[in-house]
Parts: structure tokens; C-alpha cells; sequence
């Protein structure tokens, strides 16, 4: 059953990594704006390519 | 020229309005006027009309668009107005009222398509921004604001942003508050369960595993996620006042210190889960009380009503200058659709001055030359030039906006429900407290501490301090629905307890679109031609109606012209005599009809009939003045009195309609009231109104488009719901009773936890069951039933 030691130690360093990747994408504005790549993933791609920077 | 212009349905393809004639045609497709006209042209030469496939009719009218963007080449202003520039490239973030679909998403980013110094353009849907990012050496902010104009998206700018207020980043955080306290809830809660079902004798030694690593997770959300609520509850008992705060940091404290000796000495479970789940739902409350709208401003200031720039003559050259550099002694020059940003006389140009957003009053303003003109009014007509007799800062609608009265704070009279409860609420729950402290002392000190940290866990007023923000905020997104904009959700309740609502007229009752004409002359053809051309030589405002009305016709000259002041005007022309006037005037008798401004037509002594100027009133006044039963209602004008008569239709009483009120009689007004007890809702719409809508209990401004300027206010209303405001009101009052209910609902549970708390027995698996339980129950509660009544009152 030891193995409960190790396998708590796992899920909490991958919760972690987790926490730390939502505290990244919040810092980096990735949520700033939760509306308009819903719409923007509607239009037609056509003439897209040169867009993304 | 031929008069019966055929009405097609053929409607414009660029913003789908009617087409009036068949000169725009391009591509087989029809449009209203030469402006919308231009942007497909300037579309279809940049291979961009999917523009049009997205949606029908994307585009905004082009209709009147009379530009000038020379300011933005001065370096100061630029500099004011860009985000970020180096030797290559500037970033630019605009806000554009005019985005609202698909189509201008798609079009917005593609603008490198046209120009090919633009390198990244994106959209902000909600907050109608586009940040855009150029090479400033190809293209210059004056051309990339033209361009933007030229395909129908014109930025608004003004010095006094919200975009920059907007993009500061907020101190405090919420979000990674919950993130940290969401991490920890989970990872209490799986460590957490072992013990709800009971471990073995040989487990015994992962239950204190479990125990010390709960201890370390509740760390972080005792210090970092619950900061704010000790913070709060410090302050408030240094300014002596018991806030909700206070018995939230205190349970918070008490389950941390409980949970930690249970572990460390008892080597029992602890109260870990119960702790990091209130501080998750707590601040998930605390966020979602905190809407925002970011394409509305409620602060906004006289700055942001006035341009930017103005253009001033010096030496014959005309130069952009910067309001604030703008000077007494300067010349400037003001043209058609203009505001006059400073007090100032008028030097040259035939002025007819639009004051309705000042004063109230509906028709133009003629000034002659040498007279002061004061700012804010809007010139209609040839460009006037004038010297500036005052800075802009001193100006007389300046300083009405900076009275006292005007700038004065928010006010704190008025307390939430929540607040006039939580100090009752703190006190019954340390009399509790104490009280079974002292009950078991004498017997068994260790379980009168049990019972009193019990009690302090177990009425933590969480489902209290939830159900405010849960029914505030689903209150505050049905009437977003229904395009009404409350600044905060305070106001709910403030508008519960409203018993007076006083009214603007010009621009709040009557619309926007100002007066209709109604014709009830049956002229002919070439009468309406004597009469366009006798009203075209006067600038009374009615005249200027009547050929507007009219339309553009060939004028014929006249022969003899008299204007008998305050009558109309006399006039032989072709042989005809045309009197075109009042009753006195026309017809020799006083009127007894005052219902609307009419104009009556002689010609060669026929009466051929008259013209009736009425002012449109909104949609649904009817309805809402039926509030007369449950509410005093007032009406302020700065309007002459000549709609008395009609507006009686629907305020009953002559008593509670006065006229001629200038903006400080407005604002006392509002305070007569209020010293009375009254509790008054302003409804306005001007500047004129903004000393009243700050001194009322709530103002509300009224407005066509909300991204008009309106003044500062607590909520915005939307014209086409202003029939609604009856419902707006009975809403907010159930809003108030369902958190009153459920206020009731959180006691019961507080008082079925106490119920075991006293007796010092209370185990953490029940507390770990009633908090969520009692904070589920208020969500659900408060959500479906502020939904239901909103369809019961029809507002969804």
C-alpha cells in the first residue's frame, strides 16, 4: 500500500504543473478575450495564411 | 422636377436601409447614398466582399460623414493616443462603436489586405476594440484612421479613453485567487474522502499522511486566496463597522486553527475540506458580482463630449490644436456637426447653434455676430469662426460640470441589505458562541472550546454572503438583455426602493429624431413651391423645418417679404400673397388649441390648411406613466412650456411638469425631494440633466445608441426599452424578495448546523455536507428563481 506515498506525490506534482500552466496563460493574456475566437473560427479560412504573426 | 419619387423597396446593400433614389447603383447592387456606395468600392477593389456574404447588410450607414482627422499629424496628440512605438512599427489600440457582427470581425483583421503597412489587426469583440499594429514610416495615424473611416469603421477617439483605463490589469487578482483555491479544493477533497468512509486501524497512518498534507494545502488559501476577507474585516472594525466580512474572516480563521490542532495533537481529520470549499465558493460569488461591460462607460467627464481637436486660424493658415493647448484669444473655426468646445464670440458665419444636449431645449439656436455662443452646443450649417473668450477648463458648461453637487462622490446613504444584516447577523452569532463557551466551561473546557469554534465554522455566512451576488448578477444579465445597463449591482436595489421617478423631456420622452411634421395642407405642386420658397429666405426654426419638410426645390424669387416676429412671415411672390404663420397671424384670431406648433398656409387669401409640429414622443410613454399609481412623477423640461397641453395626456397633473428648469433648478429640484425622504430615480439624457442624474438616488441616462456620449450615471437605458421600465421596476423589487427568501433559506440551514455546533459535537463529515449543500441550494435557488420571474414579468 506504500505505494499511495508515491502515487499522491505524482497527481499532486501534475496538478501543479497544471495550476502553474493556468497562472502562465493568465499572465500571458491568453484569456483576456474569451469571445472572439468563437466567432473567428467561423469565418472562412481562405485568406487567413498570412495573418497569424 | 419630377416630385413623385418612386418608393422602391429596394433597400441599401451596404447597411440595409432604404434606398430614397436610384443614383447609387454599382454592380447591380443599390445603395442609400455615396458613402456606403465608397466602402463597397473599396472593398470589391481589395477583392473583399465576402464582407457581404457573412451577413446581410453589414455595414453601418454612411450617410453623413463630413470628416476632418488633420489633428492626429500633431506629434502631441499622437503620442497621447498610441500604445507603443520604436524605429519600425506602432501599436495602436482604436475603439470602434460600429462593430457589431461577423462581417466586421472578418473585415477588421484582413486590413493588410488594403494596406500592406498594417501588419497585425485583432479584433476585441466585446469590448469593440482593434488593436493594430503598423509600420508608421508607410503609413501615418492620420491615414490609418482614414482608411479605417473609408470602409465604415470610424474610431471613436477621445483623450479621455476608456481603452487605456480598461487595459490597466486590476490589482486584486481574482482569478488566480480562485485558481489557487480551486487547486486546493480538489486535492483536500480527494484526500479527504478515505476518511467519510472510515479507514481500517492499519490505515490509521495514511489518515495522518492525508491530515498533514490537508494542513499544507489549506495554507495557500488561508494566506494568499482569503486575503482580501481578513483585510476587509480589519478595516471595517478600525471605522467600527461590522460588515459580512467579519464573520467570514473569522470562520475562515477559526476552521484553520481548529483544523490544524485536530490534526497535529488529536491526530483527527480536521476541517480542511470544509475551509478551501467556502473560500472557492466565496470567490466565485465575489467574481461574479463583479460584471463589467467594457464597451459601456459610466464615467465619463465633459473631455470625452468634446473633440479632440480644433481647428484654429492664425495668420490665415488653419492648424489642428489640442483642446487643452486651446487659448483665450485664439480663432477658431467651428463647422457643420461640430461642438463648440469653449465660450466664445462669434466672428463670422451665420451660427445655428444646437443646445439640446445642454439645455434641453429641441429647436436650434440663432446667434448673431458679436454674441457669446457658449460650449457644448453643436453648430448646424455653414462653418462659423470665433475667438475664445475663455480656456476650456472655465468654460460655463466646465464649471457647471465641476459643482460641487456634480463631482460629489458616491454616495453612502444608502446600505444593501446584505450590509443592514451582517451586523445583526455578527452579533447573534458571537452571542451564540460565547454563550455555549460558557455554558460547558464549568463542566468541560475542552468541549466548550469545541462547541464554540463549532459554531463559528457552522454559521459562517456563506449562502448569506452568496446570495446577494447570485441574484444580483442573474438580475443584472436579464435586464442587459433588454438593453438596460446598470452600472453595478448595487443598484438593483437601490432601484427597489425607489418611490419617485423624475423625467427629462427633451431626448428622454421625445426621441432623438427630434419633431414630426404633419401635413394637413393640401397643397399642390406649385403651392408647395411658393411655400418652399418664401420659408427658404427666413431662419425661424420653424421655417427651417417646413423646408426641410419640403425638400430641395427651385426657388422662386420673391417679390415683398415681411417677418412679423414671433407671427410669420408675409410675403407676394409670382403674383401670389403668401402668409405663412400662426393663427393670430394667418386666419386673425388668438389659438385655443395649444397642442402642438402649428403653422397655417394663406395663399391669395385661401387657407389652404397647416402644418403641425409635434414632438415624438417614445414608444410606450403611455405605459409608463401608468407607474403614476404606485409612484410620484415628475417632470423637468428646459423647454419652453408649449407641449403642456399635450404632455398632460399623460402626467395628469399640471403641478408636476415644470418647464423652463435650468440644470441647477433640476438639481435642487432633485433635493427638495430627497429632503423630503423621497427616493428619486432621474431619467435624462443630456448634460443638462448630469447635475440632477448624480444627485438623484439612481440616474438613469437615456440614449438612442449606447455608445453615445451620455453623461455620468448609474445605468444606461437603451430607447427602445424605455417601455419597459415599469418592468425594470417590479423586477428589481423581486430581485429584493428573493434575497430576502433566500436569506431565509441560508438561516434554516445556519440553524439545523447550530443546532449540533452547540453541543460541541460536530463532526467534520457534517460540516463538510451542510456548506456545500447550503451554498448549492443558494445558487439554484437564487438563479431559477430571478429567471422565473423575469419571464413572469416578460423580460426573457
Amino acid at each position: 500500500m506504500s505505494i499511495i506515498y508515491f502515487l499522491i506525490g505524482c497527481s499532486v506534482t501534475l496538478a501543479l504543473i497544471f495550476l502553474g500552466a493556468f497562472f502562465w496563460a493568465q499572465r500571458s493574456g491568453q484569456n483576456d478575450d474569451l469571445y472572439t475566437p468563437s466567432m473567428r473560427i467561423l469565418l472562412d479560412d481562405e485568406q487567413f495564411e498570412e495573418e497569424e504573426k | 422636377m419630377t416630385e413623385n419619387t418612386v418608393i422602391s423597396k429596394t433597400t441599401c446593400y451596404h447597411c440595409g436601409d432604404d434606398c430614397v433614389n436610384e443614383q447609387y447603383i454599382i454592380d447591380e447592387k443599390h445603395f442609400c447614398c455615396h458613402g456606403c456606395k465608397s466602402v463597397y468600392e473599396v472593398l470589391s477593389a481589395n477583392q473583399l466582399c465576402s464582407y457581404y456574404s457573412y451577413n446581410d447588410h453589414p455595414g453601418a450607414t454612411q450617410a453623413s460623414t463630413d470628416k476632418r482627422f488633420d489633428y492626429l499629424n500633431e506629434p502631441g496628440i499622437i503620442s497621447e493616443l498610441i500604445d507603443y512605438t520604436d524605429e519600425h512599427v506602432t501599436t495602436v489600440t482604436f475603439y470602434i462603436p460600429n462593430i457589431h457582427c461577423s462581417s466586421c470581425l472578418w473585415l477588421l483583421e484582413q486590413l493588410n489586405k488594403i494596406n500592406q503597412a498594417v501588419h497585425y489587426c485583432r479584433v476585441d469583440f466585446l469590448k469593440k476594440q482593434l488593436n493594430i499594429r503598423f509600420d508608421h514610416h508607410k503609413l501615418s495615424l492620420k491615414q490609418l484612421v482614414e482608411l479605417l473611416t473609408n470602409i465604415g469603421y470610424e474610431p471613436l477617439i477621445s483623450l479621455q479613453d476608456i481603452i487605456k483605463k480598461q487595459n490597466t490589469p486590476t490589482g486584486d487578482k481574482l482569478v488566480q485567487k480562485i485558481a489557487v483555491a480551486g487547486f486546493c479544493f480538489g486535492n483536500v477533497m480527494l484526500l479527504s474522502f478515505p476518511d467519510y468512509f472510515g479507514l481500517s486501524s492499519y490505515e490509521q497512518t495514511f489518515g495522518h499522511f492525508f491530515g498533514y498534507l490537508n494542513i499544507l494545502f489549506t495554507i495557500p488559501v488561508v494566506l494568499y486566496s482569503s486575503r482580501d476577507y481578513f483585510v476587509s474585516a480589519w478595516q471595517n472594525l478600525r471605522n467600527k463597522v461590522l460588515n459580512i466580512d467579519f464573520p467570514l474572516a473569522l470562520g475562515i480563521a477559526v476552521l484553520f486553527i481548529r483544523s490544524v490542532t485536530e490534526v497535529l495533537v488529536n491526530h483527527d481529520p480536521g476541517f480542511s475540506d470544509t475551509l478551501c470549499g467556502l473560500v472557492f465558493f466565496l470567490l466565485i460569488g465575489k467574481l461574479v458580482q463583479k460584471k463589467t461591460y467594457y464597451h459601456i462607460s459610466f464615467e465619463r467627464d465633459y473631455r470625452s463630449f468634446f473633440p479632440v481637436a480644433v481647428h484654429i486660424i492664425d495668420n490665415e493658415v488653419e492648424t489642428p490644436v489640442s483642446l487643452s493647448k486651446l487659448e483665450t484669444g485664439h480663432r477658431i473655426i467651428i463647422r457643420h456637426n461640430e461642438i463648440i468646445p469653449a465660450d466664445a464670440i462669434l466672428l463670422k458665419g451665420e451660427a445655428m447653434v444646437d443646445f439640446s444636449f445642454v439645455t434641453g431645449e429641441a429647436l436650434p439656436v440663432q446667434k448673431t455676430l458679436g454674441e457669446i455662443i457658449y460650449a457644448g452646443g453643436r453648430q448646424t450649417g455653414e462653418a462659423i469662426e470665433m475667438e475664445v473668450i475663455k480656456p476650456v477648463s472655465q468654460s460655463y458648461l466646465t464649471q457647471l460640470w465641476n459643482n460641487e453637487a456634480f463631482t460629489r462622490q458616491q454616495r453612502d446613504t444608502s446600505q444593501t441589505f446584505n450590509e443592514k444584516i451582517s451586523k445583526y447577523f455578527t452579533v447573534v452569532l458571537l452571542i451564540i458562541a460565547f454563550g455555549s463557551l460558557f455554558f460547558w466551561m464549568p463542566t468541560d473546557l475542552k468541549r466548550g472550546l469545541a462547541a464554540f469554534t463549532a459554531v463559528l465554522i457552522v454559521a459562517c455566512p456563506c449562502a448569506l454572503a452568496l446570495s446577494t451576488p447570485f441574484t444580483m448578477a442573474a438580475a443584472l444579465s436579464i435586464f442587459d438583455k433588454n438593453q438596460f445597463y446598470l452600472k453595478n449591482t448595487r443598484v438593483v436595489e437601490q432601484m427597489a426602493a425607489i418611490d419617485t421617478i423624475v423625467m427629462d423631456k427633451t431626448g428622454t420622452i421625445t426621441t432623438g429624431e427630434g419633431n414630426t411634421v404633419k401635413d394637413n395642407a393640401a397643397l399642390t405642386e406649385y403651392e408647395k413651391q411658393l411655400v418652399y420658397s418664401v420659408c427658404v429666405n427666413s431662419i425661424h426654426p420653424l421655417s427651417r423645418m417646413m423646408c426641410r419638410y419640403l425638400g430641395p426645390r427651385e426657388k422662386q424669387s420673391v417679390e415683398k417679404y415681411e417677418e412679423v416676429a414671433g407671427q410669420g412671415i408675409l410675403a407676394t411672390i409670382d403674383n401670389h400673397k403668401v402668409a405663412i404663420g400662426n393663427e393670430l397671424l394667418v386666419l386673425g384670431k388668438r389659438s385655443d388649441s395649444r397642442n402642438a406648433t402649428k403653422v397655417l398656409i394663406l395663399i391669395d387669401d385661401v387657407y389652404c390648411g397647416y402644418f403641425e409640429f409635434a414632438h415624438q414622443y417614445r414608444n410606450g410613454l403611455d405605459k409608463v406613466t401608468t407607474l403614476l399609481k404606485k409612484y410620484k412623477l415628475f417632470l423637468l423640461s428646459g423647454d419652453r412650456d408649449y407641449e403642456q397641453q399635450e404632455l398632460l395626456r399623460f402626467f395628469k397633473d399640471p403641478g408636476a411638469m415644470q418647464f423652463d428648469q435650468s440644470p441647477q433648478a433640476k438639481l435642487d429640484f432633485i433635493s427638495d425631494l430627497q429632503q423630503n425622504r423621497q427616493k428619486v430615480m432621474m431619467i435624462g439624457d443630456g448634460l443638462n440633466d448630469s447635475g440632477a442624474l448624480k444627485q438623484s438616488d439612481i440616474g438613469v441616462a437615456v440614449t438612442d445608441n449606447v455608445n453615445n456620449f451620455t453623461p455620468g450615471s448609474d445605468a444606461i437605458l437603451d430607447g427602445r426599452s424605455f417601455n419597459k421600465l415599469p418592468a425594470f421596476l417590479q423586477f428589481s423589487k423581486d430581485a429584493v424578495k428573493v434575497i430576502h427568501i433566500s436569506f431565509l433559506i441560508s438561516l434554516s440551514y445556519n440553524l439545523f448546523g447550530l443546532s449540533y455546533a452547540v453541543t460541541g459535537k460536530l463532526s467534520p463529515l457534517i460540516a463538510a455536507i451542510l456548506m456545500p449543500l447550503s451554498t448549492a441550494t443558494i445558487i439554484a435557488f437564487t438563479t431559477f428563481s430571478t429567471h422565473f420571474i423575469a419571464k413572469k414579468r416578460k423580460l426573457l
